[in-house]
């Protein structure tokens, strides 16, 4: 449990995701079965042990605690299962003890409602405080260290020199912890079955368009959607509904998960139905990404939301059909399957992405130029005949976005970054006019310039402090940023009332009064 | 107590004795007052006359320029209007005391800052009997209990092994708290050069005049940036994040404080390696003391008094927090 409890601790403080990586990597290697499967399984929140709540723990520490003392410390400390990590006095007579943390596992595992308060405490009376913390993290779930499924299995990889993709796709067919992926991957056992499991497929991606012109005999042109890019997969009666990073995101699109009744795995782009984006576009509309935020990240959905914000995707590719994997196959086959997939479909929740029927590139330009007033991301152009690759390969699939938008902002606030940024002040808060001739804050952006660039802003931020809030410090409204943005939407985060997509530092017009940056009514009229 | 005014007077610029016309810490200037250690929350320049051990004079002068003032040894007696003062060891930082005073037969003791571990800087705490105990609370909840050091130190090395290509940089107060560090370093066995940020050299250099010593340490400013490559660099905590650090090797940022038990803490400083590392009584050590003692009465001066007032509430002990006195002195008795 202590190496355990060390790692975790690791996790917590480490910013830089290579550290992080090799602290992980280094973990599973040297922890012996079936520790190390516990472990990554706590660590992507793929474990519950529903007999011990969060009441369970509080309860628990009135039992030993004075309540003023323990609500005196739970104030300072701001965390339930901290505080009592650091508090529990223990018991006289017990000496602390390095448990295995397959066995606190087991332990916490075997309890009931009824039981689980002695089996906690028993627990707690042999740790030592760190240990407390991390077994109690464990024991109700969700870690929250910032650690996602995709770097857990990049650790993974690394650990054991295997390719990512193999873990990508074995990981979620097993089921914690793990032994058959440690026995394949750590001794060379045999790779295991996956034959009866809906598990995930890596996602093919694609690279920014720089070029000047594709001949579209060779590349097909499809419309980027601004949604989630999705996999979901079903077989053996059971489906599943994946995000671009691996996680099962099954649970907040109850909707879509049960509408998908056909085996087999596709790729598309997961949206809410409405009129924002593409209202004029073969395939028809869809709401905007802020519509399909309000879903994103539940445990648990509304009948409500259900029925408020419909989801639905629009697909783009089929990677299993039935059960024949199709990925070796050249795209243009595919998308002929795919057409054929669809209308096996509920038509309400899944929709074909429809090719753009263009004569040529030049055409396809003008077109794209007209998705800003669709309000459609971009385009996409795909080889029409790549298999379906893995990760992001050069050469098969280009996303050409639309040009961003722009506005010229007034620095208002700026914080230091982290990592190799911890003693620069480069996240910067940024703000337009209102019609009262007040600044008002429009986002927030920490990337787009170059170093020398940073290195300026930052002397300036320095040099032009007029408070300081803690981290933040406010300063002098003189000096403009260019700000790219690839849309701006009605929010409550600022008190403009606007939230950029995607905003990030375009150019430093130092040659600009601050009094001729943009307006927020300018701002307004540019909202989707 | 009897009813009336007490010959101590808690204010909230500091603790006056009436009988003696002295203040204890005073937070502004004062004609007249006992010092009981260096740091700038309880040392304050431009007193008339001042009464403190001869560390504590010696450090007031490197801050305010006079090192002007009785200088007193552990135990040495002064006599001011009827009141018998004596300074007694705290263990906080060098020089650090606690001051007794004896006046018609009751016996008073005001902590200023204290700890009760070893320190290599510092003459230990003495435990001294008293009728009313005004005590530090900083860490007065039971969520603090500092760690042994050498595991914190333990911890500063494998950092060091695990991430050999960086350096390490520890954020520790200019005054007790780094000295306290390096020779903590010293003591297991780190005998590379030091390095130390400008802030902390000239306190460095006069804890080595008054008879600690600290091995060779070295001035970042002068140093090449390959050299601090494995090695243990020293700043004040407000310089961890500062543009000063763009000279230092990839550092590690670690912190050596005693809030650095909370990792939310931790984390809202960057600090990447958390070392429990105080020079305060943490809440064993509080409690412990005031077991020890068993005063008639505890005055709780600055922290988190609400903690120890519970505490000495439920073990049926008379305590005031001292915070509370100006405004409900009345209804105290």
């Amino acid at each position: 449990m202590q190496r355990f409890a060390a790692l975790i601790d690791r996790l917590i403080y480490t910013r830089s995701r290579n550290a992080k990586l090799h602290a992980l990597a280094t973990y599973l290697r040297d922890t012996p079965d079936p520790d190390r499967g516990w472990a990554l399984a706590a660590l992507t929140d793929s474990l519950d042990f529903p007999a011990v709540k969060s009441s369970t723990i509080r309860n628990l520490a009135g039992t030993r605690i004075d309540p003023d003392l323990f609500r005196l410390s739970r104030h300072h400390v701001g965390d339930t299962a901290e505080t009592v990590a650091l508090i529990w006095p223990g018991t006289e007579g017990v000496e602390p003890e390095d448990k295995r943390l397959s066995a606190v596992v087991d332990a916490l595992a075997a309890t009931t409602r009824t039981t689980a308060p002695d089996v906690v405490a028993g627990l707690l009376d042999r740790m030592d405080a760190d240990s407390r913390y991390a077994m109690l993290k464990l024991a109700l779930g969700g870690m929250r260290i910032g650690l996602s499924a995709r770097l857990a299995k990049t650790a993974f990889a690394q650990a054991f020199d295997v390719s990512v993709d193999a873990v990508e796709e074995y990981w979620h067919a097993l089921e914690p912890p793990y032994t058959e992926l440690f026995a394949w991957a750590a001794d060379g056992g045999p790779a295991p079955d996956l034959s009866t499991i809906p598990f995930f497929r890596p996602f093919m991606l694609s690279h920014p368009f720089e070029g000047e012109s594709l001949d579209l005999s060779e590349y097909a042109a499809e419309w980027k959607w601004d949604g989630i890019r999705v996999q979901i997969a079903r077989t053996a009666g059971e489906t599943r509904l994946y995000s671009r990073g691996g996680d099962e995101i099954s649970k907040a699109f109850p909707d879509i998960v049960a509408a998908f009744d056909v085996d087999g795995v596709v790729d598309g782009e997961l949206m809410v139905r409405g009129e924002a984006q593409g209202a004029e576009v073969a395939g028809g509309g869809a709401a905007s990404f802020n519509a399909l935020q309000k879903r994103l990240g539940r445990k648990t959905v509304s009948k409500k939301m259900l029925a408020e914000a419909p989801a639905f995707i629009r697909l783009y590719d089929l990677l299993v059909d039935g059960s024949t994997d199709r990925r070796e196959l050249p795209w243009h086959q595919r998308r002929g399957h795919l057409e054929k997939f669809v209308p096996r479909l509920a038509a309400e929740r899944f929709d074909l992405s429809q090719v753009i029927d263009v004569p040529d590139f030049e055409a396809l330009a003008e077109l794209r130029a007209s998705a800003r007033d669709a309000a459609i991301e971009g385009v996409m152009l795909k080889r029409r005949d790549s298999p379906y690759l893995s990760g992001r390969k050069v050469g098969h699939w280009y996303k050409w976005k639309r040009d961003p938008l722009t506005a010229d902002c007034v620095m208002m606030y700026a914080q230091r970054g982290n990592g190799r940024r911890a003693s620069f002040y480069s996240d910067y808060t940024f703000g337009c006019w209102s019609d009262e001739g007040q600044l008002l804050p429009v986002g927030k952006a920490y990337s787009g310039f170059t170093d020398e660039e940073l290195k300026m802003l930052d002397r300036f931020v320095r040099q032009n402090t007029l408070n300081r809030y803690g981290p933040v410090r406010e300063v002098a409204k003189t000096m403009v940023l260019e700000v790219a943005f690839d849309s701006i939407h009605d929010s409550k985060r600022h008190k403009s009332g606007l939230a950029m997509r995607f905003p990030r530092i375009h150019r430093i017009r130092q040659d600009k009064p601050p009094e001729e940056a943009d307006r927020v009514a300018t701002l307004k009229a540019m909202v989707t | 107590m009897a009813k009336g005014k007490h010959w101590i007077e808690p204010h909230p610029q500091g603790i006056y004795v009436r009988p003696a016309d002295i203040w204890i810490d005073p937070s502004g200037a004062q004609s007249r007052a006992f010092v009981t250690h260096g740091h700038a929350d309880h040392a304050r320049g431009g007193h008339g006359q001042v009464w403190a051990t001869r560390e504590t004079l010696a450090i007031m002068g490197l801050r305010y320029g006079t090192d002007e003032g009785t200088a007193l040894r552990y135990g040495d007696i002064v006599e001011e209007g009827g009141v018998t003062f004596s300074l007694h060891s705290a263990g906080h930082v060098l020089g650090s005391a606690q001051i007794l005073m004896e006046y018609q037969g009751e016996r008073v003791v005001v902590t200023g800052d204290y700890k009760r571990r070893s320190d290599p800087t510092c003459a230990p705490f003495e435990l001294v009997p008293c009728d009313i105990f005004i005590t530090e609370a900083t860490f007065g909840l039971p969520v603090f209990t500092h760690p042994p050091i050498a595991g914190e130190i333990g911890k500063l090395f494998d950092r060091l092994e695990v991430e050999p290509e960086r350096c390490v940089l520890v954020g520790a107060y200019a005054l007790g708290k780094a000295q306290r560090v390096i020779a903590e370093l010293r003591a297991a066995g780190w005998d590379e050069p030091l390095y130390l940020h400008g802030a902390l050299e000239k306190m460095c250099r006069l804890y080595e005049e008054l008879g600690v010593d600290l091995g060779e340490l070295r001035p970042v400013a002068d140093t090449p940036k390959e050299e601090m490559v494995g090695k243990i660099v020293l700043c004040p905590p407000s310089a961890l994040t500062d543009r000063w650090t763009r000279r230092l090797p990839d550092p590690v940022t670690a912190m050596a404080s005693g809030w650095m038990r909370v990792r939310g803490r931790a984390r809202q400083r960057n600090v990447e390696l958390p070392l429990i590392i105080s020079d305060h009584a943490d809440w064993n050590e509080l409690t412990d003391t005031i077991a020890d003692l068993s005063p008639r009465e505890t005055w709780i001066t600055h922290g988190s008094e609400d903690g120890l007032l519970r505490w000495c509430e439920l073990t049926q002990r008379k305590a005031r927090a001292l915070a509370m006195v100006g405004r409900g002195e009345e209804d105290d008795g």
